[in-house]
């Protein structure tokens, strides 16, 4: 155990480099000049001034030593300041990540549990009509694009009916600590939604499949020739059978979870990590993006790493391989 | 002799299958099936693959593939055996004992699959009995299927099957892959099963110990009963059996004749 956890750590150390180095080399590379993205429209800058924030930023150094220096302050635990915001990387991402936590934790437990239910109820009305319904859902869901489905709830529930606001996480023009927990609700309503059943699709259809294949098993054709009925069938044999792919999706998704995030909160103008990001690379402000890239890459990896280790205890199988 | 627990009469099983397009097609599993199974008797049903003898067992059980269509009356104790009284009596008065290790759940540990349908208060007491009774360690309960041999795995299913209110044992095949003292062993279970009373419907290709533990031997060929023997009769050169294909496979036997058979009883 000791080894698996040093080789797991040594793995995650890797991932953060690589991702890191790759991010850094995208943004260095891309047409955006942070300077000019920094003071804008403002032409009273004369060439001196923008020499020295050149050289206070760094920019006049070779990208490799730009790069270490910044990744030595990070070992050191300092993300850098945001250039964007002129505030220590840190307290623009702690600010951001609750919001972006509480998106993605309602989207994932909506989809995870909902998921999971349309599948079962899709395996065991296999080829009727419920079946036909969710699989039909299903395929459409995860042909369609984050973005564009969130664009398409606010034109029909913001725009058209009226019942949700058109962005942000409060009523336009009010202090944020003035913003009651209802207004809070009424926005997080559509981008929740949004995310939430874009991620129904794909455990809902790896659900019915596995539990098609469970209800057809031997097992489950015992069971029944011993009297057990439907529910003991579903309670012993079916749920700890068929759970295991939804629950390595599930923490597989944090990734798709955490992209589809970047968009739905770009959409609908929520203040999150995902539109920060957004920010971030459009303005290039490096320090923040990549202080999001990594937590972003740590949030993944955790995922995947829950996953395992939950799949251990529901099957022993994979326990002892491991 | 006893009086019957379990009585089939005329029954047909076929199946309904899409052949090109939306042409359907129907396959006859079984046709104009009569058995009876007696109290405290075991009777062997022999066939080939294909025979129809594991559908036998399904049709009683109730657990055909869905596409199947049955007709024909089960009789359980002298009641049709309906879905309704399925319900009542598989798992107490009816046990079934599966061909295939992978009938076993292979994420719950054994000892709990020998407790479902048990009295939940009694039930560890009864499982640990079980367990003595067919020789496997109480540590092994809280084993997973993947972690038992298949001898050990066998007796598992056994232990499923044994219950205080049973009346009825259906075995599909209990013996194959099985060296010869483990095939000694699961048939002197079925033996001991029915001596206390319970009807036992033997389902297996293997002649031999069809014929040293049951008292009568049905063969099955194409989907139909050809004959049902007394065992006895399967002996020397069989010149007792009845039924000209019954000679035929037991002459076929390489211990006997080794012979291919004629064509007289077509």
């Amino acid at each position: 155990m000791p080894r698996l956890l040093l080789l797991r750590v040594l793995r995650l150390a890797t991932l953060l480099i690589g991702v890191s180095v790759l991010a850094f080399a995208l943004v260095h590379n891309s047409p955006i000049d942070p300077i000019q993205a920094y003071i804008g429209a403002n032409v009273d800058i004369t060439d001196e001034q923008l020499a020295r924030l050149r050289e206070q930023w760094g920019l006049d150094r070779s990208p490799i030593e730009q790069y270490l220096a910044w990744a030595r302050e990070m070992i050191q635990g300092n993300f850098g300041t945001s250039t964007l915001y002129e505030a220590p990387v840190i307290d623009v991402m702690g600010a951001r990540f609750g919001a972006s936590l509480a998106l993605m934790g309602v989207a994932w437990t909506m989809s995870g549990v909902l998921g999971y239910l349309l599948g079962v109820t899709a395996a065991t009305h296999r080829g009727r009509l419920a079946d036909r319904l969710i699989s039909w859902y299903s395929y459409t869901l995860s042909a369609t694009p984050t973005f564009w489905l969130g664009i398409v709830f606010l034109v029909v529930f913001s725009v058209w009916l009226g019942w949700f606001p058109v962005g942000l996480a409060g009523p336009q023009g009010v202090p944020a600590e003035d913003v009651t927990f209802a207004q809070r609700l009424h926005h997080f309503v559509l981008p929740s939604i949004t995310l939430s059943a874009v991620g129904v699709a794909n455990i809902a259809m790896h659900t019915r499949e596995k539990m098609t294949d469970v209800l057809n098993s031997d097992y489950v054709a015992f069971a029944r020739a011993r009297g057990e009925s439907d529910w003991q069938i579903f309670r012993n044999h079916g749920f700890r059978n068929s759970v295991v792919p939804a629950v390595t999706l599930q923490f597989a998704y944090f990734a798709e979870l955490f992209g589809g995030s970047v968009l739905a909160e770009t959409v609908f103008s929520y203040p999150g990590l995902g539109s920060t990001l957004t920010e971030a690379a459009l303005g290039g402000d490096v320090p923040l993006l990549l202080g999001i890239v990594l937590v972003s890459a740590v949030f993944v990896f955790t995922g995947n790493l829950i996953a395992d280790v939950v799949n251990a205890a529901i099957d022993p199988r994979i326990r002892s391989r491991a | 002799m006893n009086t019957p627990i379990l009585t089939v009469s005329e029954l047909d099983v076929s199946f309904t299958q899409y052949a090109s397009g939306l042409r359907t097609r129907t396959l006859t599993g079984i046709a104009g099936l009569n058995i009876e199974v007696r109290e405290g008797e075991i009777l062997a049903v022999i066939g080939a693959s294909g025979s129809g003898k594991t559908l036998l067992a399904q049709a009683i059980l109730g657990i055909l593939p869905r596409n199947a269509d049955v007709t024909g009356e089960i009789r359980f104790r002298g009641e049709r055996l309906t879905a309704a009284r399925r319900r009542r009596t598989l798992g107490r008065e009816i046990s079934y004992i599966p061909q295939s290790v992978t009938n076993l759940d292979p994420l719950m540990p054994v000892g709990e699959q020998v407790r479902i349908g048990l009295d939940p208060k009694t039930a560890h007491q009864e499982q640990s009995r079980l367990f003595a009774r067919y020789g496997l360690a109480s540590e092994a309960a809280r084993l997973y299927p993947f972690e038992l041999s298949g001898g050990m795995l066998r007796r598992v299913l056994f232990a499923t099957s044994v219950r205080d209110t049973v009346r009825l044992i259906i075995a599909d095949e209990p013996t194959p892959g099985l060296h010869a003292e483990a095939v000694e062993e699961v048939l002197r279970h079925l033996r001991e099963l029915a001596a206390d009373g319970v009807a036992v419907l033997l389902i297996t290709h293997d002649i031999v110990s069809a014929v040293s533990v049951a008292e009568r031997v049905a063969v099955m060929n194409g989907g139909r009963l050809i004959t049902v023997e007394p065992a006895a009769a399967f002996t020397g050169d069989g010149d007792g059996l009845g039924h000209p294909f019954a000679r035929d496979l037991w002459r076929a036997l390489p211990q006997n004749r080794f012979s291919i058979g004629g064509v007289e009883w077509h």
